[in-house]
């Protein structure tokens, strides 16, 4: 056992899941404010995919990480106006476009970097953290958690946002309501076609910004098809956290150690196929599912174009 | 004197209706209806299924715009655009299906609809619901989340919305019907409490009691048309029971120039036949959003159309289901020429020459994806000689297709034309001429005309005249008074899952069935 308990190897993993952990979470989030909204936003990883890429491009361009992310979140908000448009306007099913959104932007974002970047993958310098005094030199935890980018404690505040937002603000009312009894929201005066639109592009613009983050921090550098999965696993996080973002970042956190172990364990030089690791996430998607799915409770009218007076 | 025109506009009506007609595909909805709503009355409107009373609420609430006419607010002509729009001029509307979010709290519920930058206010709203509830006597409880609370309940959060929104009319549409009695009763004395506040009503209701012990006034609507308005002066000068018996004739009374009278030709029916339908005791419990059946017995003679009456949605078709095997009754028995059929299956209790013609054409009778000819043998698939070793026998259909389409006149393209491009009534054939082929004994009919124009309408009751003319038993189930007063021989009223009578089809059969529609003791 050559040190999988030791600090390094610990401190290694959990700093790992942290940053896994956050493009999920902002996929999450998004996602969940989406479904709140009576929107099934399967369309969020092409929203990431257009984020990581602008993102990229921006950062690489601006040399400003900064500059990045806001690309990235204009990106991710440029899909979700086509969502929008197609999907709480016109009302047309929110699976197929979603879909289609997805594989769309998965060809369109390789075949843009083909052409701005050639072959050739740069890279960006890696990120510079923000060392939190005092905190950061706990063993093991202080590296872990506290020695990050900026970004991923503004990520986490949001989590607190949000939960903030949905309890205590007229919009998360609303926002419940155009998920639960559009009807009932109309006939109160609130035109549920803007309350979604509202719900669908700050999923756009919080995916692209988890898009960002993923290719201008987690990896450096932009390869097509980079977010892997992360918006579907999003999707997941948004039906089981039943509306709490609270639980979007612990089950991102837990997603986000299958996702770290991948590499971790090849630090550690453990010799499991990676193969094997790299499915350990979709895994514990599975089990997650079996243990707590049943219980997930979607709005009635997830997924249900609302149209006035249809019965 | 009841007016059949549309009432002078008043300067004292706060919102008042002028010639409004309002067409969907196929329908008249609203027929240039006139109405003048006051402060301080409850304007009853009082109709049938179908009389158009749920549009007209439609377009007051903001949800659907007229196609003719104008709606005067304040005696100006004012286009109701939204629902928000309506409540801003103060039109509070309490739906006939709750319209509060069932995961939020009645605090919420009450909140929602304020401007979106804004922190709910929830004090504020604390107070001002105080303040309402004292005055109306009612008690509501904000902490609650609303699918906690009773539909009653649910139903005051409404009206209280309405209240706390300033809303200067309030319209109720059918919020009887989900009522217990006592709940009833205590919506009466709120709507009378409401109105000596100053406030306008408009109180939607098919039930005549309810009418006559809360209303002020009472406009009747028929299909649409607007045919009767018993103002207030003339409602204290009358008697409850002539205010009934005015009533009945309004909503049941015979039009002079109806086309679709005919007179109906008596047979005798064979009163010492043995029934060939033989019900009793049909029971089938109820569902989350359906009634169910209690003890149900009848019989159908050869030869005979019995009717059943009543207003939709009291059993009709849980009853028409149950006898074609269809829902699983859970006591009682079911004689077909004698012999018990209530353990069979729906295709067995075909064969043995039950029929049933579905109301619900396109969605449980065909498949309007497929051609005109394989609905017609839909419930022969796989059975000689249209299949044979599983394989469809394309000429034998298409020969036995073309035989029926000539002699049900199903006007068609082709034989090849998928069944939903067609129109109801010639659907309506397809499902006819599939039902009353070989080897029918007994045939039930829901709603057969329902939704035809005129001219199929009248085929499809001469279909089931003749039907019953060549000794089937014929049960006819439909919400029109008039189609059973002119085809059946006895008509039975259905009411909650029960029968609540059952009168022979003479002269003074309009009035004892309605009477029976209504609640009231033939």
């Amino acid at each position: 056992m050559t040190g999988l308990f030791s600090e390094v190897f610990l401190s290694a993993l959990l700093f790992g899941a942290v940053t896994a952990a956050i493009p999920l979470l902002l996929a999450g989030l998004g996602e969940q404010m989406s479904e709140k909204a009576g929107v099934l936003n399967i369309g969020i990883e092409g929203m990431m995919l257009a984020g990581a890429y602008l993102g990229f491009v921006g950062a690489f361009y601006s040399g400003s990480l900064w500059l990045g992310f806001l690309t990235g979140a204009a990106g991710g908000m440029a899909v979700a106006l086509i969502m929008a448009l197609l999907c709480v306007r016109i009302g047309l099913n929110q699976i197929v476009i979603g879909i289609a959104l997805t594989l769309g932007l998965e060809g369109l974002t390789a075949l843009l970097h083909h052409f701005q970047f050639s072959r050739s993958y740069p890279r960006l310098p890696a990120a510079d953290a923000t060392v939190i005094p005092l905190l950061s030199d706990i063993p093991v935890i202080g590296p872990a958690f506290f020695k990050h980018h900026l970004i991923v404690y503004l990520a986490v505040a949001l989590v607190f946002a949000m939960g903030y937002l949905y309890r205590r603000t007229q919009l998360g009312l609303n926002l419940q309501a155009a998920g639960d009894k559009p009807a009932a929201l109309d006939v109160a005066g609130i035109d549920v076609i803007r309350t979604r639109t509202i719900a669908v592009l700050s999923t756009g613009a919080l995916a692209g910004l988890g898009g960002a983050y993923l290719a201008n921090v987690g990896a450096g550098l932009f390869i097509p098809f980079i977010t892997n999965g992360a918006g579907f696993l999003g999707i997941v996080l948004a039906m089981l956290a039943r509306g709490r973002p609270v639980w979007v970042l612990f089950g991102a956190l837990l997603f986000g150690v299958c996702l770290s172990l991948t590499t971790a364990m090849q630090v550690a030089g453990i010799n499991i196929p990676t193969d094997v690791i790299q499915m350990l996430p979709f895994l514990a998607v599975m089990i997650m599912l079996v243990l707590f799915g049943r219980r997930a409770s979607l709005p009635a009218a997830l997924g249900i174009p609302y149209e006035r007076g249809a019965r | 004197m009841s007016s059949l025109s549309s009432s002078p506009v008043d300067i004292s009506d706060i919102v008042a209706l002028e010639g409004v007609t309002k067409r969907f595909p196929g329908i008249v909805a609203n027929d240039s209806i006139g109405l003048s709503i006051r402060p301080g009355e409850v304007h009853v409107l009082l109709g049938e299924n179908g009389a158009g009373k749920s549009t007209l609420i439609g377009m007051l609430s903001g949800l659907q715009q007229p196609d003719e006419g104008r709606i005067l607010v304040d005696g100006k002509p004012t286009p109701i655009t939204s629902p928000r729009h309506a409540l801003a001029l103060g039109i509070g509307t309490v739906f006939q299906h709750m319209m509060l979010v069932p995961t939020l709290t009645v605090a919420e519920n009450l909140l929602l609809g304020g401007p979106w930058w804004q922190r709910p206010r929830t004090e504020e709203l604390e107070a001002r619901v105080a303040e309402i509830t004292r005055s109306l006597g009612i008690t509501v409880k904000l902490h609650a989340r609303v699918s906690e609370l009773s539909l009653g309940e649910q139903q005051q959060v409404e009206i209280l919305r309405a209240m706390v929104r300033n809303s200067r009319l309030l319209i109720l549409d059918e919020s009887t019907s989900m009522l217990t009695p006592k709940g009833i009763d205590e919506l009466g004395a709120l709507m009378r409490r409401l109105v000596e506040q100053g406030l306008a009503i408009v109180f939607i209701t098919h039930k005549l009691r309810e009418a006559a012990a809360f209303g002020d006034r009472i406009s009747v609507l028929k299909l649409g048309r607007k045919v009767g308005e018993i103002p207030p002066e003339r409602f204290r000068a009358l008697g409850e029971q002539e205010i009934i018996s005015e009533i009945v004739e309004l909503m049941f009374g015979k039009q002079k120039d109806d086309p679709e009278a005919v007179e109906r030709s008596a047979h005798a029916v064979d009163a010492q036949a043995a029934p060939l339908l033989k019900v009793t005791d049909l029971t089938v419990a109820p569902t989350d959003n359906a009634p169910g059946l209690s003890s149900i017995s009848f019989d159908i003679r050869p030869g005979e159309i019995l009717g059943i009456a009543g207003i939709d949605g009291n059993g009709q078709k849980q009853l028409a289901e149950a006898l074609a095997g269809q829902r699983v009754a859970t006591g009682g028995s079911v004689r077909l020429e004698g012999a018990a059929i209530e353990t069979l299956s729906v295709g067995e209790r075909r064969q043995r020459g039950l029929r049933y013609l579905t109301d619900d054409r396109l969605g449980e009778g065909t498949v309007g994806t497929f051609p005109v000819s394989i609905n017609f043998f839909l419930k022969q698939v796989g059975a000689a000689p249209f299949w044979r070793g599983g394989v469809e026998q394309r000429a034998e259909i298409d020969k036995r297709a073309a035989e029926l389409v000539r002699e049900y006149d199903v006007r068609t393209p082709s034989l090849k034309t998928p069944v939903a491009r067609l129109s109801g009534g010639n659907i309506q054939k397809v499902l006819l001429a599939r039902e009353l082929a070989e080897g029918a004994k007994v045939v039930i009919f829901n709603k057969p005309t329902y939704g035809l124009d005129l001219a199929n309408t009248l085929a499809s009751r001469q279909r089931i005249r003749d039907t019953a003319a060549r000794g089937l038993a014929v049960l006819l189930i439909s919400t029109d008074l008039e189609e059973l007063l002119s085809m059946c021989d006895r008509i039975a009223v259905i009411a909650n899952g029960a029968l609540v009578g059952t009168v022979d089809n003479a002269d003074d059969a309009r009035t004892r069935v309605g009477r029976l529609m209504i609640g009231l003791a033939a």
